[in-house]
């Protein structure tokens, strides 16, 4: 296994599309980094980039020691898993695991061997002499991910892998790839646009838009301190609530008289929007302490939880979280008050983390 | 690698096909369905039927007022005239289809060859300005070949192309490639990349994955493009009367028209011709009658 190295990638198509703008990555061996981003970010012409399957326009890409700019897919030992898993449909099971091995040109007891291994681990073994189209989407992509293995490569790119399967199958095979990578040791970089998906797999995640790296963290970290408005944005579900701020009298007030304590440093002169996650956020009977009157406009009954989304001097769209115990109609005349941590503060005109 | 290429283009378990719900009265609706049919089928197959019919007529019979539709004598007299010439040896005719032959087969090669690369380029990867690259081959095919007869008839006096086969699979193959580039271009659509992604991943180059993983896939698709170019080239009418005025370079078709005219026509012999010519296309297409239904419904399914 090897770490991988992105430097100042740069990807321009001839018909002059910027599909990554500039993207530094620095993948430690054994990691398990997720890009995560809306359609479009970047995130798989980079990891495309990785594998050798497109060309970059400029930049560097490091896999372990080696500079792998020039060297063809096939030079840089990696495997990839596909989104619609690009299982060869003539081939039975046990072939297609067999292939890259024979492409390699290793003998032939080594790639029974192999062969059998992976299948093991993904408990192929009834499935090894079926072809794709007798397989599941499940059965297919587990299949895929045995092709993976077979080759034992520096490194995993897992381009949304998940994406054509339903729900349920879903979540199992999360979990299944999680409990393959941990068990290997391997380095594995894993393209999503789905934020669950990102959040429950990853040692970090980079969250890319518009071809550039909004932040690299760990989960905790990119939910917490999203360092940007687009990650504030886009992290959560319902994501952050983005409420317009001023500081007064050493407090931070959003329109309305909302109070959120403010965090240490914060500049002055400057337009400033506060995160709020909607779990730090509550409502409560109109007039409570602290609160300020605000209007139930919709609820949201999820059963373990209920989403309310809350009319506050104008701004319509405040969702909180509560827990289901806690009832309030639509259309009620409620109070509203933060009760979460010290909340995240971004600059309105760059869009960035100040506090 | 051998691909079964029944295994890629298998459309699944068949489904069975209810009937829809008839509005009208049942009984009285599929009367008048039939009886539709049947005029139609009539009017449709009468010509072929009566071509069919007079090319085995003796000629007595051929000219026979009223018409005999039963009860004639029957010959291949005709069939033998196609072939042979009268005092013996090659006939025009069978010149003619041979040339024919040459003119769509090579034609149509050249058609594939040039179209499905370009074809697969066009599917996979990013060109400049692609769209407005595909719109101008489509383009070529607005207008009706006729329009641009003349012209071509003036630059091939200049090269020295008129009266020549070369030139007749030239134009041919010129108005067959857009069309082959636009029709499988759907082919290679359909086919996912990521098969070439993962057979380079595993070792291969660029062109080997195309050559080994999706062109394998693409035979069907192939299989009815070259049909439909073959069945132009066959049938192109214009473009082989205006070029060519020799009978060791003209195709059937103008040869056949050639037969119409004259102080008498020998409708006998222009049938039997009419038959002769009919038949490779009809028995190119039966032979791969599969591909070319494959070929039609690929894409009607979501991958």
């Amino acid at each position: 296994m090897a770490g991988i190295e992105v430097t100042a990638l740069h990807k321009r198509y001839p018909d002059g599309t910027v599909a990554v703008d500039h993207v530094d990555l620095s993948i430690d061996d054994g990691e398990l980094f997720v890009m995560l981003g809306p359609s479009g970010c970047g995130k798989t012409t980079t990891l495309r980039a990785i594998a050798g399957l497109e060309r970059q326009t400029t930049g560097d890409i490091r896999i372990g020691d080696t500079l792998v700019n020039d060297l063809p897919p096939a030079e840089r030992d990696i495997a990839m898993v596909f989104q619609f898993y690009a299982l060869y449909p003539h081939l039975k099971t046990r072939d297609n695991l067999a292939f890259p091995l024979r492409a390699e040109g290793l003998p032939k007891a080594e790639v029974r061997e192999r062969v059998a291994e992976a299948a093991r681990l993904m408990r192929l073994g009834p499935l090894l002499d079926r072809r794709p189209r007798q397989l599941s989407g499940g059965e297919q992509q587990r299949v895929a991910l045995a092709r993976a293995l077979v080759r034992r490569p520096r490194a995993f790119l897992m381009d949304e892998p998940l994406t054509n399967l339903d729900a349920e199958l879903r979540a199992d095979m999360r979990t299944e790839i999680k409990h393959l990578q941990g068990e290997l040791g391997a380095t594995m970089v894993y393209v999503t646009h789905d934020q669950v998906e990102a959040m429950s797999l990853g040692h970090r995640i980079a969250i890319l838009n518009k071809g550039r790296v909004e932040q690299i963290g760990t989960p905790l970290e990119v939910y917490d301190r999203p360092a940007s408005l687009f990650c504030a944005a886009f992290i959560g579900s319902p994501p952050m609530n983005l409420i317009e701020v001023e500081v007064a009298d050493g407090k931070l007030r959003g329109q309305g008289g909302l109070a959120l304590t403010p965090p240490p440093g914060l500049p002055r002169d400057r337009r400033l929007v506060a995160g709020v996650r909607p779990e730090a956020l509550e409502v409560t009977e109109p007039g409570a302490k602290h609160s300020v009157p605000a209007r139930v406009v919709s609820v949201e009954w999820l059963g373990d939880e209920i989403i309310y989304v809350i009319d506050h001097s104008g701004q319509r769209d405040v969702r909180v979280r509560m827990p289901p115990t806690v009832r309030f109609a639509a259309d009620a005349a409620v109070g509203l008050r933060h009760t979460g941590k010290t909340p995240v503060v971004y600059d309105v005109s760059t869009e960035e983390l100040v506090a | 690698m051998a691909v079964s290429v029944d295994e890629a283009v298998s459309t699944g378990p068949t489904r069975e096909r209810t009937p829809p719900t008839r509005r009208l009265g049942g009984r009285g609706r599929s009367v008048l369905e039939i009886a539709l049919l049947t005029v139609l089928a009539v009017v449709m197959l009468f010509p072929v039927l009566w071509m069919i019919e007079t090319s085995i007529k003796e000629n007595r019979d051929v000219y026979a007022v009223p018409a005999q539709f039963f009860g004639f004598s029957v010959t291949i007299d005709h069939f033998k005239d196609v072939f042979v010439a009268p005092g013996g040896g090659r006939s025009d005719l069978s010149v003619a289809f041979l040339n024919s032959a040459v003119v769509a087969g090579v034609s149509t090669v050249l058609a594939t060859v040039l179209g499905v690369p370009a074809a697969w380029a066009y599917s996979r990867f990013a060109v400049k300005a692609k769209k407005d690259q595909l719109f101008f081959i489509l383009s070529t095919r607005f207008m009706p070949p006729v329009v641009v007869v003349i012209p071509i008839f003036l630059m091939y006096r200049q090269v020295g192309l008129i009266d020549s086969k070369l030139g007749l699979i030239l134009i041919y193959t010129a108005f067959n490639a857009p069309f082959t580039i636009w029709m499988m271009k759907g082919f290679v659509d359909e086919v996912p990349a990521e098969y070439e992604d993962a057979a380079m991943l595993d070792g291969y180059t660029r062109l080997q994955a195309f050559w080994r993983h999706t062109l394998p896939l693409l035979v069907p698709g192939i299989a009815a493009t070259a049909v439909f170019a073959l069945i132009f080239s066959w049938n192109e009418f214009v473009f082989a009367i205006f070029l060519t005025s020799s009978d060791s370079v003209r195709t059937a078709p103008p040869a056949i028209a050639g037969l119409i005219g004259g102080t008498t026509t020998d409708w006998g012999l222009v049938a039997a011709a009419s038959v002769v010519f009919a038949l490779p296309v009809l028995v190119f297409a039966y032979l791969v009658r599969k591909h070319l239904i494959a070929g039609v419904t690929l894409g009607a399914v979501r991958r």
